[in-house]
């Protein structure tokens, strides 16, 4: 069988932060084959496959396409080779109908005007080989998740591409939507088309493809067969039979309830349901662990507890008072703070010092104001301990923050958080993107709060990070938590594997 | 860490700060001498005669000074609703409205004593221009409605509300007098003259204790912070608590009191009746003069001295040399050019010595 | 009283007050379908309004019409290098132009006619155009009969513009970029090209508009005689919901709002005039008002730069 793609040696460093997104990997695609790269956030496929796409250019390594040598610089290079990528953020545009998008670019044309009846034609000709059922007269923001994800494989067939990566495709269908989706590629496949699928999802792994490459940590660990694996192998591959990070876990009495959520329902950005009636409840001076893939309810879940989106359904209960419909502030005053997932959108003002980025929040606390004033004096000594107490590496008090390194920003967010003294925080992803030094630091941080009677919600993508802190993991998938974990019964990370990727518990 | 690193870096952000306003203000007065020079005037004597007229006689200090107090206050007001992201053009009617409020209690009031009636005029007008403010800033808070569009539509409602006030037959036109003015306000109104000879006149003490005020509410209260904290990243500052939707209400409504408090004291320190259009554009000005300031209230006082020098000298110079004294705003736009253009190329050479020192700086 | 306002005069008075509002409108629309915010269109108007006198005192009002519309080029222009290339602020820019308009031509006017400040003496007016075709329509046909070249121009400039934008190549691609200007980029469209385009047009329909202020009815230029009409073309705009044919209705009523502001004037009602003058901007002020809450609308990408990947 031909290779379609040979990767080779694929090294990629990003110089901002210093990671090694791919580290000498080696990936081989045979032709015609549907083969998925599989993998954790975070282990390298999306930096892969955006170097072969030609977005991003490799610091080591080679690509040869059907033979060829290639390097590309731009995605149209790629285009042109028959290379074509459907990302997870589709790339259509909402207020134009399903034809235009098809055509923008390389528009068929009588003279100065659009030629839409020979687009038509030869679209719908294209549509019918491959029974992808598009209208082509809808609008993009009026046309279902699903029908816009074959928009995107129309857009490339139109433009002669034989080689389509997938990236998350199914992240954002409906379980419908993810059968003819498959029919889709079954008859790309049929077509002589070579297919590569990025995911996480081990049920689909099975179902669909023809070989699997697992990545971690940004190198190749495994290529095989799928008819030669399971998900259970698959899994452990995935995550790693790493040693626990063990930290030394505070023998802390778990207290009464403090946080209470009740059938919770929130929609995201699309006005689709997000969390869908989720309850759980929290008590003190225990750390929950949120379990989960990216986008399956996370975000929409911390903004309904902070206030920062409004509550569909259900109730938020603090100590029994219903905060279900609070304002940010109000969540803050009755104790819920909160350590955001993304520092420079939410968590810092990268213009302002490290002073005023410490004295968000508290700038009206009596010991910092005299009426309307602030008393720098005070706030600048308050500050310089606060900083020293949470081990920031700084130069000068007055600096701004955004120059910071990422582990130095992400301590300064803690400490204004924690030092709020709320009842529940909120942690999510608070290692992202931090170095061990800065890792080490936050988790022992967590500890230590936990140890001070406080309940925290962590939320994160690590999951031997989740297995290292909490008492309980909650698994959540879709909206749903799909199971509950206990610290007691010991974790087991093939179980939560499986559930964190839609799987059946065995 | 080495402090002298960090004071390194602060100073060379502080160095590209002058540079965008030293290099502006030079190619700008470098874009007036070329455009005179495709006229018949001389670029030399017309800029000579400026100068001359700001600062060569008692009166063209004094004017020089007046120009600077409503530009002070206006530049204020931009610097203020800027620092909280937002774009008040509509200075110029809100000082005008401020204008029309002053006067009417000026001469509408009697019987007060000289400092609680200019007291009283003052917080009018400021109240006036405040009320020209709040009605964007809750559009935009709202509704999302862009400032700009529907301050520069209240300009023009302002200006034809003030002239209709002393137009004949308007409710606030002197009969006695065939000008289109309002009557002259009461002696307790007039802001007391503090230089013999001139106009000069404590407006510009106001001025001044005003932009110490706006500095302490802006770097030294809780309420400035917030909306600073807007400003800067308003989803953190929302995360934090801050309310979003009110600071921005807020900001313009202090803007629009700056504004008209601006109008009040032109009024009453000078011509001590409303007149139709008594603005020569102070609140275009104060575009470039909070800009060239860099939005700092204590720099601005400075940005608004070189503009009373063109705006007084100008005066002269349309005398002298026929060079219209429109040259300030044409001098006016190209600074706002050139400050405007400064701003990406600022961020982008911070970002590029930003990148280089952070690797010192990640221990 | 009514009987003396809402005659025929009514109709041709909105004809002649819609068309500078027009085109600033239609500027307006290219602009910000192309991903750029325009707020300088009352400069560049304001610009063309002075280069058409100019340009007619030395060589005829055709010429002035050509200097009107390179002017308004040439304002597009830089307004498109500060937008597109330098990136900066559009609003600071668009203001500096606004800023710079009103200023320039006070220098200038006493350079070309000496003894004149802010107004210029009268020039010749661009001569109106006898279509008889159009004469012998009924009622209405006097009315559009014998009336301004840049009339006929501006309102067939709305079908113009309606089918360059939703029939030709170069429209579908400009559109894209005021919506999503990523995704076209990665389709090949040339982001930074289409847009410069976009700014030419945009400042030579706005200029063309002032051309019309100063020489089509009136004969001459005076300071900031545009009067807020470029911002009145932008909310037009908004409130046509940036279509050529929605800006062409919102200006119509706008134009009929004005012009019987002003024939409710002259019959006698006893409104003050000042008062009566700030009917449009009210008007305006209303219309803005009356769309909020609604879908927010407008080019998703209008006002951002864009920075290629």
């Amino acid at each position: 069988m031909d290779v379609a793609i040979r990767m080779e040696g694929i090294t990629k460093r990003f110089p901002s932060s210093g990671v090694l997104a791919n580290d000498h990997i080696d990936f081989q695609v045979r032709s015609g084959e549907i083969h998925c790269l599989l993998g954790e956030n975070g282990a390298g496929k999306s930096t892969l496959m955006n170097i072969l796409y030609g977005l991003y250019a490799q610091d080591e390594g080679s690509i040869t396409i059907d033979g060829r040598k290639v390097a590309f610089s731009l995605p149209l290079d790629a285009i042109k080779a028959g290379i074509a990528m459907v990302h997870q953020h589709f790339m259509l545009i909402p207020v134009f109908t399903v034809l235009e998008n098809l055509i923008l670019g390389n528009e068929p044309c009588k003279g100065l005007f659009l030629d839409k009846h020979k687009a038509q034609e030869e679209i719908t000709r294209l549509s019918e080989t491959y029974s992808l059922g598009i209208s082509l007269q809808a609008y993009i923001q009026d046309v279902s998740v699903g029908m816009q994800q074959r928009v995107e494989i129309l857009k490339m067939l139109y433009r002669g591409a034989h080689i389509m990566v997938f990236d998350e495709p199914t992240a954002i269908l409906t379980p419908q939507e993810v059968k003819d989706l498959f029919k889709t590629m079954r008859r790309l496949k049929e077509k002589g088309n070579t297919i590569i699928f990025i995911t996480h999802k081990l049920q689909e792994v099975m179902e669909i493809s023809d070989r699997v490459t697992v990545l971690r940590d940004g190198k190749n660990i495994a290529t095989m067969e799928t008819k030669h694996t399971d998900p259970r192998q698959l899994a452990n591959l995935m995550v790693g039979r790493e040693v626990l990070f063990s930290v030394h876990r505070p023998v802390v009495e778990i207290g009464g309830e403090v946080l209470r959520v009740e059938d919770l329902t929130v929609l995201n950005q699309r006005n689709m349901v997000a969390v869908d009636g989720m309850g759980f409840s929290v008590n003190e001076g225990e750390i929950i662990g949120f379990a989960g893939i990216d986008n399956n309810g996370q975000s929409e879940l911390i903004e309904s507890l902070t206030g920062l989106r409004a509550v569909r359904s259900g109730r938020i209960c603090l100590s029994g008072e219903d905060l279900t419909h609070a304002c940010p502030n109000t969540f803050l005053k009755k104790g819920i703070a909160h350590i955001p997932e993304d520092r420079l959108y939410r968590g810092i003002i990268s213009t302002f010092s490290l002073c005023e980025n410490l004295l968000l929040g508290h700038q009206d606390e009596k010991r910092f104001s005299r009426g309307m004033f602030l008393d720098y004096p005070a706030i600048r000594r308050w500050a310089k301990g606060v900083l020293e107490s949470f081990d920031v590496r700084y130069a000068d008090l007055e600096m701004e923050a955004g120059l910071l390194s990422g582990g130095n920003q992400q301590k300064v967010v803690v400490a204004r958080e924690v030092l709020r003294n709320p009842k529940v925080l909120i942690a999510a992803q608070p290692t992202r993107g931090l170095d061990i030094g800065a890792t080490e630091y936050m988790r022992k941080k967590l500890m230590d709060i936990k140890a001070g009677k406080k309940a925290i919600l962590l939320f994160s993508l690590d999951l031997s990070e989740l297995m290292g802190l909490s008492d309980r993991i909650l698994v959540v998938f879709k909206g749903k938590i799909q199971g509950e974990f206990c610290a007691r019964d010991g974790f087991d990370e093939s179980s939560i594997g499986l559930l964190m990727a839609g799987g059946r518990p065995q | 860490m080495n402090a002298k690193k960090v004071h390194m870096h602060v100073d060379s952000d502080r160095l590209i700060a002058w540079l965008r306003v030293v290099v502006t203000v030079v190619l700008a007065f470098l874009c007036g001498f070329l455009i005179l020079g495709f006229t018949k005037f001389s670029p030399a004597g017309a800029f000579g005669a400026m100068f001359r007229g700001a600062f060569g006689s008692k009166r063209g200090i004094a004017e020089t000074f007046l120009s600077m107090t409503p530009l002070i206050l206006s530049g204020l007001g931009f610097a203020l609703a800027y620092q909280c992201r937002l774009f008040n053009i509509g200075l110029e009617g809100q000082i005008a409205m401020g204008g029309l409020i002053a006067a009417y209690l000026g001469y509408a009031l009697t019987g007060l004593p000289p400092v609680v009636h200019v007291a009283v005029c003052l917080l009018g007008s400021a109240l006036g221009g405040a009320l020209w403010g709040l009605g964007p800033g809750y559009l935009k808070a709202r509704y999302g409605i862009h400032e700009v569009i529907s301050v520069i539509m209240l300009n023009h409602i302002a200006f034809k509300v003030s002239a209709y006030m002393v137009s004949v037959g308007g409710p606030m036109k002197d009969r006695s007098d065939f000008m289109p003015a309002s009557p002259f306000i009461a002696k307790s109104a007039e802001l007391t003259r503090i230089w013999e000879g001139t106009r000069l006149n404590i407006g510009i003490v106001i001025a001044l204790v005003v932009c110490v005020m706006v500095w302490v509410f802006l770097y030294k209260t809780s309420p400035g912070f917030k909306l600073r904290a807007v400003g800067q990243n308003m989803h953190t500052a929302g995360a934090t608590g801050i309310p979003v939707k009110s600071y921005t209400i807020l900001a313009m409504v202090l803007s629009g009191a700056l504004g008209g408090l601006a109008g009040g004291i032109e009024i009453l320190g000078i011509h001590h009746r409303l007149l139709a259009q008594f603005s020569p554009g102070y609140g275009f000005d104060a575009i470039a003069v909070a800009l060239l300031g860099l939005l700092n209230p204590l720099a601005i006082v400075a940005s608004a001295f070189l503009y009373g020098v063109l705006r007084s000298g100008s005066v002269l110079m349309q005398v002298v040399t026929g060079v219209s004294k429109d040259m300030v705003s044409v001098l006016t736009a190209i600074i706002i050019f050139f400050m405007g253009m400064g701003e990406p190329i600022g961020r982008y050479l911070k970002a590029r010595s930003f990148e280089k020192r952070k690797k010192k700086y990640a221990a | 009283m009514l009987h003396d306002i809402l005659n025929l005069v009514l109709l041709s008075s909105t004809l002649r007050i819609a068309t500078p509002l027009i085109l600033a409108s239609l500027g307006g629309v290219v602009a910000e379908r192309s991903g750029v915010t325009n707020i300088g269109l009352e400069g560049m108007m304001l610009l063309g309004a002075f280069l058409a006198v100019v340009g007619s005192f030395y060589a005829g009002p055709w010429v002035g019409v050509a200097c009107a519309l390179g002017g308004g080029m040439l304002a597009g222009l830089i307004h498109g290098f500060m937008s597109i290339t330098v990136k900066a602020n559009q609003i600071i820019s668009g203001t500096a132009i606004n800023i710079l308009a009103v200023g320039l031509p006070n220098i200038l006017i006493p350079v070309i006619w000496p003894e004149h400040f802010a107004t210029t003496p009268v020039v010749e007016t661009l001569p109106c155009i006898q279509l008889d075709a159009i004469g012998k329509l009924p009622v209405v046909g006097p009315i559009l009969n014998a009336q301004s070249p840049i009339m006929y121009f501006a309102f067939l400039m709305v079908p113009f513009l309606h089918v360059m934008l939703y029939k030709t190549r170069f429209g579908l691609r400009l559109r894209a970029l005021g919506e999503h200007p990523k995704a076209a980029d990665t389709l090949g469209v040339h982001v930074v090209r289409i847009r410069y385009i976009a700014m030419l047009i945009s400042g030579s329909l706005a200029g063309l508009g002032g051309a019309f202020l100063s020489i089509a009815y009136q004969s001459q230029f005076s300071m900031a005689m545009t009067a807020g009409r470029g911002f009145i073309g932008m909310a037009a705009m908004i409130f046509g919901r940036w279509k050529p044919v929605g800006a062409l209705v919102a200006c119509l009523l706008f134009g009929f709002a004005d012009a019987f502001q002003a024939a409710a004037q002259s019959a006698g009602v006893p409104i003050p005039p000042d008062l009566f003058l700030a009917f449009p901007y009210v008007l305006t002020l209303i219309a803005l008002v009356s769309l909020a809450g609604k879908r927010s609308g407008g080019p998703a990408a209008a006002g951002k730069p864009y920075i290629a990947a």
